[in-house]
């Protein structure tokens, strides 16, 4: 039997085996692969559907794929989608009530049984869902859809080897390790003979990897693990120093940088689109035409939206200056306050996949550079 | 109880958007079962007198008599919604807006004296109060389905007012402006066509018009510093919504002009 501390050593065939098992114990395999210009998670059928020795270049509104030169599987950064296509989706149907001459027949839409497997999640990926679950599967009111997409879920972690411009996990201490909740947990080692080194994380996940063949770490292999991670960590695109951070924000909540990001943004809500911790959602309410047929869907949403915030009689922030602002000083600041913890992971998304580049480490930094002297905020 | 009449009336447009009702084959029937057709041209030549319950009103306002023809379509209905680029920004013939129409007659017409015509196309809302606009070209039938069950459930339609990118994001299209450097106006743009055009990997053209909040000077600037000259981006803002005053200030910035006087 394994042991949870014991760390195991797969070549390219143990990890299509392992990917295999996974499948074979009932798991939708959903993981990166190269799609529209991009690294994409979708469905994968197996090990030939990874990327195979291509790379990301990120930079603010910019994402091209490149070709690297070797045959690593896992040697790019993170995708434009998160994971919580797969745990909080678009789309999903909430409640539908027929009218009939018997009355109203209310159906709840139905649990989700779908079994997925989570190819190749970063450590920064794995904080943000550790900041879903928190969010959204605990306290008095679970989301009973997110708790059972999450409680069937696997997690096979991939530790990052090849940070983008954009990123900052260093910053946010939650990666290029991954930490936390994973069922394995693999470092692509690509010196000599390719190879996986893998952790383990749980009872599920010893048990997938019993069924495939794997020969125990040997120091080296360990110490090779360890070297790609620390030098990850040297690779990382940004920073944001979160020292004070907290404070900073909410005592320039009138800092001129607000209107400054405004000038330049867009408001198209693509920075909460992708980035994996925003949850915001809403629910709508149709019907067919005979009107017999009533169903309440929930999508998501964004503070970017000008009807999100939209009240009786009027918008609670009805300038992009207000929106913008919202969004980071909860991502950055009340976020701590409400849910203990920050809610950016430092994965870059908002940065490489708003259009115009909006990078909020720089509006941080320059906030930070010139805090206003005084603001309501102290008084 | 009988059922509440529908009237389609048409002004200058190409009739795509009210071919948008017969295009919704499968629900047809249930449409034509919850509702009467009092007036709809592309369906029947008959034509009950009003008044309506529902009017759906394509097309711009181009002539002296469409002009007074829309005052007594809204004096005749309960509810007027207006359907399509045309109906509600002026649509593309609105390019006359900003050149010289007699110029313009007289290149097209041996005769132009014989034409009665303004010199401009303006939006439906512009003429008469307006109960719901629905965007698009052509609108999407979807949409219009909704707007139908809505109206007749005396609901709010539920239809977005948002950039298109949340549809791109919901539905997991790859951005790409941001992956491939292509000129898309999809962040300006008014959401409902469910990011059709970079779901198949182009750029948005911006059929459904500006966005409630939609931002066109910054994104004018960002094409430009994409690489895309700027008489392309002052193109892309000049299309089936050209007299929509967001997207006349995206094209007057791609142009280096001031922002035009009449937007807000
Ligand atoms: S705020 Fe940006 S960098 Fe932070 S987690 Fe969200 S998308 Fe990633
Ligand atoms: S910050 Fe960027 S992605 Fe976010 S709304 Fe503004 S322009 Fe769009
Ligand atoms: S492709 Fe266009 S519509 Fe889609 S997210 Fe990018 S900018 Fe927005």
């Amino acid at each position: 039997m394994l042991d949870l501390n014991q760390r195991v050593v797969l070549d390219r065939a143990g990890f299509a085996a392992l990917l295999q098992a996974l499948a074979d114990d009932g798991h939708a395999l959903v993981g990166p692969t190269v799609g529209d210009g991009a690294i994409v998670l979708d469905a994968i059928a197996g090990i030939d559907d990874l990327p195979r020795g291509v790379g990301d270049d990120q930079a603010p509104g910019h994402y091209r794929l490149r070709d690297r030169g070797d045959a690593a599987l896992f040697g790019y950064a993170v995708s434009p989608h998160a994971w919580k296509r797969e745990l909080l989706p678009p789309r999903v149907p909430l409640v539908q009530i027929r009218r009939s001459a018997t009355g109203l027949a209310i159906e709840a839409a139905p649990a989700p049984t779908r079994k997925v497997a989570f190819i190749g999640v970063r450590g920064c990926e794995l904080a943000a869902i550790a900041i879903q679950d928190r969010v959204l599967a605990t306290g008095a009111h679970p989301d009973a859809d997110y708790a059972a997409r999450r409680a069937q879920s696997f997690i096979l972690a991939v530790h990052c080897g090849s940070p983008a411009g954009t990123c900052f996990c260093v910053s946010m201490e939650t990666g290029p390790r991954a930490r936390g909740a994973f069922d394995l947990a693999a470092t692509e080692l690509l010196d000599g003979e390719h190879r996986f080194v893998i952790e383990i994380g749980s009872d599920a996940g010893r048990a997938i990897l019993a069924r495939v063949a794997s020969r125990t770490a040997t120091t080296d292999d360990v110490t090779a693990a360890t070297a790609v991670t620390d030098h990850a960590a040297t690779q990382m695109g940004r920073a944001m120093p979160t020292a004070g951070l907290r404070d900073l924000l909410m005592a320039n909540l009138e800092h001129p940088r607000w209107q400054h990001v405004a000038d330049r943004c867009l408001g198209c809500a693509n920075c909460t689109m992708s980035c994996p911790t925003c949850f915001c959602t809403s629910v709508e309410d149709t019907t067919d035409l005979s009107g017999d047929v009533a169903t309440r869907t929930r999508r998501w949403d964004s503070c970017f939206t000008a009807d999100f915030a939209y009240v009786h009689g009027g918008s609670a922030r009805p300038s992009l200056r207000a929106r913008y602002r919202q969004w980071m000083t909860h991502k950055l600041a009340t976020w701590h306050d409400q849910f203990d913890s920050s809610g950016c992971v430092g994965c870059g998304r908002c940065i490489t996949w708003c259009p115009v580049g909006i990078d909020l480490t720089e509006e941080v930094a320059a906030i930070r550079a010139a805090p206003a002297p005084r603001s309501h905020a102290d008084g | 109880m009988s059922r509440p009449t529908l009237a389609v009336w048409k002004f200058a447009s190409c009739d795509g958007c009210q071919l948008s009702l017969l295009d919704c084959e499968d629900e047809l029937l249930a449409v034509c079962g919850a509702i009467e057709l009092a007036s709809f041209a592309e369906a029947t030549s008959h034509v009950a007198p009003g008044p309506y319950d529902l009017s759906l009103v394509e097309g711009s306002i181009t002539t002296p008599h469409d002009a007074l023809r829309i005052k007594e379509i809204r004096a005749q209905s309960k509810t007027l919604v207006t359907i399509g680029a045309c109906a509600t920004s002026g649509g593309l013939q609105a390019l006359r807006n900003t050149r010289d129409h007699a110029a313009m007659l007289a290149s097209v017409y041996a005769r132009p004296d014989y034409l009665e015509t303004l010199a401009t196309s303006t939006a439906i809302a512009d003429h008469v109060p307006v109960d719901f606009e629905l965007r698009g070209c052509p609108i999407d039938k979807h949409q219009l389905l909704e707007v139908v069950s809505a109206f007749l459930h005396g609901r709010k339609p539920n239809v977005q007012r948002h950039s298109t990118c949340l549809e791109c994001k919901m539905r997991g299209t790859v951005c790409v402006m941001v992956a491939k450097g292509q000129p898309c106006l999809g962040p300006v743009t008014h959401a409902g066509c469910n990011a059709l055009c970079p779901t198949y990997a182009r750029g948005c053209f911006g059929c459904f018009g500006p966005s409630d909040a939609a931002r066109p000077v910054p994104m004018a600037d960002r094409l430009i510093a994409l690489g895309t000259a700027r008489p392309v981006v002052e193109r892309l803002f000049e299309t089936f919504n050209v007299a929509a005053p967001a997207f006349r200030e995206g094209a007057a910035r791609a142009r280096g002009d001031a922002p035009p006087k009449d937007h807000e």
